[in-house]
């Protein structure tokens, strides 16, 4: 057929096609995939962030005060954070089905 | 090249996420943590290529995307060719003055498949006509989107499913292809290996790979908890003991000089730090076979391979 008279021409023309924007979780709560929950002991917390540069999922934020939260919605519960820790403050605790 | 700058956990921490969380990469995935870690080197206006891969399949399901930078996938062999591509039409737009930008970072990240085997040759040629991009190439070790068949990246003695362990096959019976050798060899201004144990080595290599004016390639662990058959929260133990082992020495060659990396030169200089290779080994399923009286000759042949290539390394870097 190719773009000869009549054919489109712009992006507007184009037969209806969905048109993709990132965004966080595009295959859904990945956090259903966990079977144990790293949990954070503050008290121990030093604010070094190696648990969020190790984190695979990019799920660890950091607060105003520079304290490391987890978001439990996309976590799937590899254990880096809490292997890497070098406060051991982060624990592995079971999630309850 | 020189470079005042430094990277540190709060300054990266700054920069945006470029890899938005929910992917449906597994859990512990080391690829994951490689691709975020070289995000944040970036220096402004970015577009990534992939290749088929791991990655590619699991931030990239039709019609959902995890990308928060322009990302063009295409077919399994051209993810250098895509790239030089890419980075031929940013020139051609700057000639006529339609670059609204001073410069575009170009990126290709490819699996070790898409590096060691089918992408080979397009890679040889885009580093041959010198585009400026940087190659990442995050090595796993075997084809493991496709379900763990063997690549010209699978270290030797190691079990996959077209390699598999039996009575009288110990797994894989090649060593792997020296990848960074062959690209080294090809002239490039910047080639550099780096382990995500080791992040901030790895961030700065990839920056450095990004400032380089031409080729740059970097070579990259990630290890793969489905395929390497370990725990998922050891993936960064056993990135850290790869380069411990001096199974993935970490260097890095500007120009055609080789440099040792801190945490190899240490070894280099101190040898009593350098693990025996079992070490490395035994945390591994896919190495479980070797254990066995009638394959244990296979582990003092893969320290053997190990050690040859460390001096020849040493050599090179003349430690």
């Amino acid at each position: 057929m190719g773009l000869g008279r009549g054919a489109s021409r712009g992006l507007r023309d184009l037969p209806p096609t969905i048109l993709s924007s990132p965004k966080v979780g595009s295959v859904g709560r990945t956090g259903s995939w966990r079977l144990s929950r790293p949990v954070i002991n503050y008290d121990r917390c030093t604010k070094c962030l190696l648990c969020w540069i190790y984190c695979p999922e990019g799920c660890i934020s950091r607060a105003e005060d520079e304290k490391p939260i987890i978001d439990y919605d996309y976590c799937k519960g590899c254990g880096i954070c809490a292997k890497e820790c070098p406060m051991d403050s982060i624990l592995m605790e079971m999630e309850e089905v | 090249m020189s470079f005042t700058w430094k990277f540190t956990a709060r300054e990266i921490a700054e920069k945006p996420e470029l890899l938005a969380p929910g992917h449906r990469m597994c859990s512990g995935c080391g690829a994951a943590i490689v691709h975020r870690l070289v995000l944040k080197a970036v220096r402004g206006p970015t577009i990534v290529t992939h290749p088929t891969g791991c990655v590619e399949v699991t931030t990239a399901i039709y019609p959902y995307t995890s990308w928060r930078v322009p990302w063009v996938h295409t077919a399994f062999e051209t993810a250098a060719a895509n790239a030089a591509g890419i980075e031929a039409a940013f020139k051609a737009l700057r000639r006529r003055g339609r670059l609204k930008y001073d410069h575009v970072d170009v990126m290709a990240f490819a699996g070790d498949g898409g590096t060691y085997d089918i992408g080979i040759q397009a890679l040889s040629g885009a580093l041959e006509r010198g585009h400026d991009f940087l190659y990442v190439l995050y090595d796993n070790e075997a084809y493991m989107n496709t379900g763990i068949q063997r690549s010209g990246g699978t270290p030797l003695g190691a079990w996959t499913t077209t390699t598999p362990a039996g009575t009288k096959i110990p797994g894989k019976p090649e060593p792997r292809k020296p990848i960074e050798d062959i690209v080294v060899a090809h002239g490039v201004p910047y080639v550099a290996t780096a382990s995500p144990a080791h992040w901030m080595d790895l961030v700065v290599k990839a920056r450095k790979g990004l400032e380089a004016k031409g080729p740059a390639f970097l070579h990259v662990i990630a290890p793969c908890p489905r395929g390497w058959r370990y725990e998922s929260s050891k993936t960064i133990e056993l990135s850290r003991l790869a380069v411990e082992t001096c199974v993935f020495p970490l260097w890095e060659c500007v120009d055609g000089e080789h440099k040792l990396s801190a945490p190899s030169k240490a070894i280099a200089l101190k040898p009593d730090l350098k693990k025996p290779v079992v070490e490395y080994l035994k945390a591994q399923g896919r190495f479980s076979h070797l254990f066995t009286p009638e394959f244990e000759r296979v582990i003092d042949e893969i320290q053997r391979v190990v050690d040859k290539r460390w001096y020849l390394l040493l050599k090179k870097c003349s430690v």
